[in-house]
């Protein structure tokens, strides 16, 4: 008896415990972000499944961006693919020639959502968009490149502001070294920093990386970089290199650029606003700075910078109520509140306009630690989006980095001379866009 | 007459050998007929259709030079880290196996660089190899600009070799102590009574009883220098500077994984297969000649 009372209690309480959870729909969210925005990633899928019933995101992150693809196209050829993906900006064109995801736009409209897809900062939706102006993703995590500055060094050389110009930059990192400082500028080299070297660059100067407006109009765009101010960024870096006044530094030689700048040993870096949160935190005592908009040659007018970050795909082959599952989620990451609470636990910037608004609304920008962030919006609305400076839609791009990473060293290490190592650049990066047309032969980018 | 125990059923021996032929059946031929069929084909990625291409791939990677380098770099990485590795740990089993002090705590010791996984092995180096801020930076304050793995080529390689041996030390230390220590003390103490010192002892007896483990020694590490070596030059200098450290088998694993061009990195890999296949029949060819078994 006393038996049968116990087993009926446990039932009733393995049922009563069970019940509510078997209601909610779950469905998988993989992302690429790892230690402390991983973190972040997970509050917000807690606070998604807080302030609704129906639904349960699970969020699981696969380590980094690259790791996010490969286990989601592994998995996808499994048929084991989540219903949401983040995947980086550079590996949209990939995505788009896929066939594996559900348009975003469509997905909202299916499951009755009502997106204003105008309120997306055009700067950053113009990256993800088709070249019809489509949304197939959802833009997330974003941030553009920023000069960080040290206050107190250029106080030094009389001055109370950042350098607008390259000629600028030149003159006043001349005074730092004449002033003591070891080192004015730092950079690095290594595949990363093609985004802020060249395709920043190129972006702010409105100057084509691609043919066919980057890529945006055909798969059989080729690399034009080799013949536009670019070279002559680089010539000039070169020989600021050679005088003393910028500095390399990566990780391999024991300091990043972002802990040189923090430790006050390097006066100005070119970096994301996602390491505005980085510096702050571990800026040396009565460390003096402030960020600015990266400097352009003289007499150029200013373009938008470029996003960078990654948008959030839905993939096809999952049930009605897992997607109207994502819709939900998609939806609650697009309000303002949601990007207040992204942006003040990371460093990245808002999405919408908006959520921008709201933020100002709120004092967000008005104090330190964020004051600042708000730069970074100004970059990237300098001015509206050009055919070339809405974004890169190319092939392969990941190798391309590469491929640049490997030229500025040719160049910075004195193997080669700064036009031939482009064109280098340029011819192999060419073999790299060829090779993904003909993988894609018959496709088109839409 | 030889006396052979055999089966009265046929299928009792093909019964036992089927486990294995499905283990390596499924871990070894499917997946590699699975690449032999991608290098001749360009894959999508997600799977949306493939193209057969014949041998494109293959013409396309053995048409360039960057390519060719990075075989060349690869065999120079296969010598000298193979080489460093072996006489490093043939001199310390030689020192552990004399009973030197302390031998016993090396003996337990010098494994664990084996099982020290090669990203964690690899961001240990680079700390300590950093020129600006690593263990080695004093060097760089005696002779300026001497060390820079950032930047020179060689230096970078020098830094790759010197990670991968040191893993391999360990590895390498516990098959030339064990095949010391199975030498009979007996020819040793035998050479010892007619007079002959230390080395002589090492060149004329230990030496060429230890040629079968140092034959098998050498096909291991050459092998593992070309595929395991990945891990460690993708945290140290993810191939730079310029290419430098840019190993066949890197070259697979970014094309591949993070380029996303299957087709590609599986061609690589079969012309890999082909030449690691290649250095081992020459090894058995020409060197195993040398081998005293007995």
């Amino acid at each position: 008896m006393l038996k049968k009372i116990l087993l009926a209690t446990v039932a009733v309480v393995l049922t009563s415990a069970a019940a509510p959870a078997a209601d909610k729909t779950k469905f998988d969210f993989w992302f690429g972000l790892s230690g402390d925005l991983e973190k972040r990633v997970q509050d917000v899928c807690g606070r998604f499944n807080a302030a609704q019933g129906d639904f349960e995101v699970v969020c699981t992150s696969q380590g980094n961006y690259d790791a996010a693809l490969q286990n989601t196209i592994a998995a996808f050829r499994a048929n084991k693919q989540p219903t949401v993906v983040q995947v980086y900006d550079v590996g949209t064109a990939t995505m788009m020639l896929s066939e594996a995801f559900y348009p975003a736009n469509k997905l909202m409209t299916d499951n009755g959502y009502d997106i204003k897809w105008g309120d997306y900062i055009h700067g950053i939706s113009s990256y993800y968009a088709t070249s019809k102006g489509e949304m197939f993703s959802f833009p997330f995590n974003s941030s553009t490149a920023l000069l960080y500055w040290n206050k107190a060094a250029f106080e030094k050389i009389g001055k109370t502001e950042a350098p607008k110009t390259w000629e600028e930059v030149e003159a006043d990192a001349t005074k730092l070294k004449a002033a003591g400082y070891e080192c004015p500028v730092a950079i690095n080299i290594s595949a990363n920093e093609s985004w802020q070297l060249l395709e920043q660059f190129s972006a702010l100067h409105n100057e084509p990386i691609a043919s066919k407006n980057n890529g945006f109009d055909g798969l059989d765009a080729e690399l034009v970089f080799n013949k536009t101010k670019f070279v002559k960024y680089v010539t000039d870096l070169k020989k600021w290199y050679d005088a003393g006044l910028v500095k390399i530094k990566a990780k391999e030689q024991g300091q990043d650029m972002v802990q040189a700048f923090a430790g006050g040993d390097c006066q100005m870096i070119m970096t994301s606003v996602g390491d505005h949160g980085t510096v702050a935190k571990t800026a040396k005592d009565g460390l003096s700075w402030d960020v600015a908009p990266l400097p352009v040659y003289a007499g150029v007018k200013r373009q938008n910078s470029l996003v960078g970050g990654a948008s959030l795909w839905v993939l096809k082959g999952k049930s009605p109520a897992e997607y109207k599952g994502a819709a939900a989620f998609l939806a609650f990451i697009a309000k303002p509140e949601s990007a207040l609470f992204w942006s003040t636990v990371t460093g990245y910037i808002p999405v919408t306009t908006s959520g921008f608004e709201y933020m100002k609304a709120q004092g967000f920008y008005d104090k330190a630690p964020y004051k600042g962030r708000e730069v970074a919006i100004a970059s990237l609305t300098a001015a509206e989006p050009s055919a070339v400076t809405r974004g890169i839609r190319l092939g392969g791009f990941t190798q391309i980095r590469a491929e640049v990473g490997n030229g500025l060293q040719e160049i910075f290490s004195g193997k080669s001379d700064v036009q031939t190592a482009i064109d280098g650049i340029v011819t192999r990066g060419n073999a790299v866009l060829r090779r993904f047309e003909a993988t894609y032969k018959g496709k088109t980018l839409p | 007459m030889e006396k052979r125990a055999t089966y009265r059923q046929w299928w009792i021996g093909i019964g036992f050998a089927i486990p294995q032929i499905v283990l390596i059946f499924t871990f070894f031929y499917w997946p590699a007929g699975q690449a032999v069929y991608w290098s001749l084909t360009l894959q999508q990625p997600w799977g949306g259709g493939n193209i057969w291409v014949g041998l494109d791939n293959f013409r396309e990677i053995l048409s360039d030079p960057n390519y060719w380098a990075s075989v060349w770099r690869s065999i120079v990485f296969a010598g000298f880290s193979t080489a460093i590795a072996m006489i490093c740990a043939l001199l310390l089993a030689v020192c552990v196996d004399r009973e030197l002090t302390g031998s016993r705590l090396y003996r337990v010791v010098l494994i664990w660089p084996y099982g020290i996984a090669a990203p964690a092995l690899a961001l240990a180096f680079r700390f300590m190899l950093a020129p600006q801020a690593g263990l080695i930076a004093f060097v760089n304050d005696v002779w300026p600009g001497i060390w820079d793995p950032g930047l020179n080529g060689t230096d970078a390689m020098i830094s790759v070799i010197a990670a991968f041996s040191w893993k391999y030390v360990g590895y390498d230390f516990i098959f030339f102590l064990s095949a010391l220590q199975s030498i009979p003390r007996s020819h040793i103490e035998a050479a010892a009574l007619d007079g002959a010192g230390v080395l002589r002892r090492l060149v004329d007896i230990q030496l060429p009883l230890l040629t079968p483990t140092v034959f098998f020694l050498l096909v291991i590490d050459i092998t593992e220098s070309f595929q395991d070596s990945f891990g460690i030059v993708d945290i140290m200098t993810a191939g730079g500077p310029a290419r430098a450290t840019e190993l066949m088998v890197y070259k697979i694993y970014f094309d591949g994984f993070r380029g996303l061009d299957y087709s590609g990195a599986a061609a690589q890999s079969i012309i890999l297969m082909i030449l690691i296949m290649g250095l081992t029949i020459l090894q058995f060819r020409f060197i195993e000649r040398r081998v005293h078994y007995k």
